[in-house]
Formats: C-alpha cells, sequence, structure tokens
C-alpha cells in the first residue's frame, strides 16, 4: 500500500498490540462514555474470527447470552478498549470458527489449550 | 474567498478522532504550491493568483511552461528590457504539472511570485470543498448512470434485464421528452463535492485529511478551497 497512507494509519494504530489468538476465551474491557462518565464494559466470549489488517482489523467474539446467540465485532485497533485479558486458550483447527454458529450447548464448548511457558 | 490549494488523491483510510470513533477519511497530498503569476485588472482585466503544483520533468515541458517559471532569457524578453520595459517577475522553480487560478477580486492575500503555500493555510479552516475529475466509466447503461432499477430476472423478461423500459408515450406527444434519462457517457466530469469536515492537516508532510470521499482516482488531481456553504453545518 501507499506508504503516504501508511503513515496516516499508523498515527491510529495501537502501540501495543492485543495478544490474542482465535480459540480464545477473551474478556474484553470497552470504555463508555454515559453523559459526562466514563464507565468499564466487559464483554466476553469466544473469538471466531478475526480479519483485515491496518486500523480496519476486526475481530469477532462470539457469547451465548441467555440461549441466544450473540456476536459482537470490535476493530482491533480502537481506543475504546481500555483491556483485552485471555482467559482459556482453545484448540483450534480453522481460522474462523463459524461452524460454532451451528452448535448447540456442549456442543459449543473448545478443547482448552494448556500453554507451556518457557523456562528462564 | 481566500486562495485555496491544488493536491493529488492520495487515497483513502480510516482514522480515529478524540471520541474514539472511526470515521472515514481521503488523504490528500495538498501542496506545496507555487505562486506562479498574479492575475491584475490593468494587463488581464481580473484578479487572480495563479498556483502550480507537481513538477514536470523539463523534457516533457514545453518552452513556454519552461518560460512561465524561469527567465529564459528569451529575444523578444531582452528587446522589451533594452527599450526599457519591465521583464516579468517569475517563480524560479521547476516548470509545474497541475496549474489553476484562483480568483481573488480585490480581495487582500499578500502573496507574491514565487512563494511557496503549504497546506498549513487549512490549520484552521473547519470545512472545504473538493474538486475533481470524476472516474470515467465509458458509455454506461441506465442502472449504474441513473439508479435505474432494470426489469425482472425471469417471468418472461427476456435480453432486457438491465434496460430501461419505456421512455415515453405514444401519438401525443409522439416524441422523446427533453432531459429523458438514457445511457450514455459517465464519469469524467468535472464535480465539486462542497463541505468536506477538516479532519486534520499535517502541515509537515503537507498532507489534508477530509471526511467522505473526493471525486477521481487516487493519484488524481484536486482543486481545495475554503467552502462557500454558508448554511447548516459549515456555520461556525
Amino acid at each position: 500500500m501507499n506508504e503516504l497512507l501508511n503513515s496516516v494509519e499508523a498515527s491510529s494504530l495501537r502501540e501495543k498490540p492485543l495478544e490474542f489468538e482465535v480459540g480464545d476465551n477473551v474478556d474484553i474491557h470497552t470504555r463508555i462514555l454515559e453523559g459526562e462518565k466514563e464507565r468499564v464494559q466487559i464483554f466476553s466470549g469466544t473469538v471466531i474470527a478475526r480479519r483485515g489488517s491496518g486500523v480496519r482489523e476486526t475481530f469477532t467474539v462470539r457469547r451465548i447470552v441467555a440461549g441466544e446467540g450473540v456476536e459482537r465485532i470490535f476493530p482491533v485497533h480502537s481506543p475504546k478498549i481500555a483491556k483485552l485479558e485471555v482467559k482459556r486458550h482453545g484448540v483450534v483447527r480453522r481460522a474462523k470458527l463459524y461452524y460454532l454458529r451451528d452448535r448447540v450447548g456442549k456442543a459449543t464448548r473448545l478443547k482448552e489449550r494448556r500453554v507451556v511457558r518457557k523456562k528462564k | 474567498m481566500p486562495v485555496g490549494m491544488l493536491g493529488r488523491k492520495v487515497g483513502m483510510t480510516q482514522v480515529y478522532d478524540e471520541a474514539g470513533d472511526l470515521i472515514p477519511v481521503t488523504v490528500i497530498e495538498a501542496g506545496p504550491c507555487v505562486v506562479l503569476q498574479l492575475r491584475s485588472i490593468e494587463s488581464d482585466g481580473y484578479e487572480a493568483v495563479q498556483l502550480g503544483f507537481g513538477d514536470k520533468p523539463r523534457r516533457l515541458a514545453s518552452r513556454s511552461e519552461r518560460g512561465h517559471v524561469v527567465a529564459l532569457g528569451s529575444k523578444r524578453q531582452k528587446r522589451v528590457v533594452a527599450a526599457g520595459g519591465e521583464s516579468l517577475p517569475k517563480a524560479d522553480c521547476e516548470p509545474k504539472r497541475f496549474v489553476r487560478e484562483f480568483r481573488t477580486d480585490g480581495e487582500e492575500h499578500g502573496l507574491s511570485v514565487g512563494q511557496e503555500l503549504g497546506v498549513g493555510v487549512f490549520a484552521d479552516v473547519p470545512f472545504v470543498d473538493v474538486i475533481g475529475v470524476s472516474k470515467g466509466r465509458g458509455f454506461a447503461g441506465v442502472m449504474k448512470r441513473h439508479n435505474f432499477a432494470g426489469q425482472r430476472a425471469s417471468h418472461g423478461v427476456k435480453r432486457v434485464h438491465r434496460h430501461g423500459g419505456s421512455i415515453g408515450m405514444s401519438a401525443d406527444p409522439a416524441r422523446v421528452l427533453r432531459g429523458t434519462k438514457m445511457p450514455g457517457r459517465y464519469g469524467n466530469a468535472h464535480r465539486t463535492i462542497r463541505h468536506l469536515k477538516v479532519v486534520r492537516v499535517d502541515g509537515e508532510s503537507n498532507l489534508l485529511l477530509v471526511r467522505g470521499a473526493v471525486p477521481g482516482p487516487n493519484g488524481g488531481e484536486l482543486i481545495i478551497r475554503h467552502t462557500n456553504r454558508r448554511t447548516g453545518r459549515g456555520k461556525a
């Protein structure tokens, strides 16, 4: 892509990248402005897709609320995302987990992937 | 109206504003522009400032284009000076690819030939108009050109799925009304987009970010001026 465009986009990029992978269970802390006050809301679910590049990069988080599937798309570089916590890694074999949409109940679970920490 | 700028469309992208909202922007490389000539009532019958943007290689520039920006010392010029005439002020720069004038009509602009303008002139401007030549689409049908709905895919429609249908009545009036929308040349036309919000002005690299789209392809030449819309949101 054009160098000038890159230089413009660079100013909108997150300084420290968010670290997560598709299949992870995550908590996303988003800043919400209510009138004058700022509040943090948490959305937790499974990352089922990550797409785009540069400032246009987004990821989709899916969770089940009151028996109904809810998906929310977040821009990776949004300053409204205060924090992203990875609660659990999942074992996945593909980049887009759209097959989870057709599953109900226990079948929506992903196997946990234990991360072995490297010894210092 | 104050003098505007000439520029080049770099492309579109998105940036976050202070509120953290993602907004679509067009990046315009506006400047540096060089003042090539000042038009005056006495010599030209009107007042204007002529700006040039983007260098043109000397081998491609005509002799008149080269002579316009730098004193070539032509025979005629020498004769004029010898006869006691004044030699015209020149910008003393490379020949320019894109040259346009901005009417000033009695306004005080304080510019002189050879002066270089940067995008900084828009630093405190909330809204601008952008003029460019839209992308040419050739001979286009009515669906693309006039947003007609076309006809159905089935139910007896044959070979006319993208046609416009009837273009008029019968024996009365026995002609097609003037201005009826039909296929034809589309695009490649001078278009002005008014009242675009200035999102950011980067004086260092001469980049201007405006909200929304502007006419023409990436790399296309643009004229940017202060908006002439006085009503609505532009009332600052």
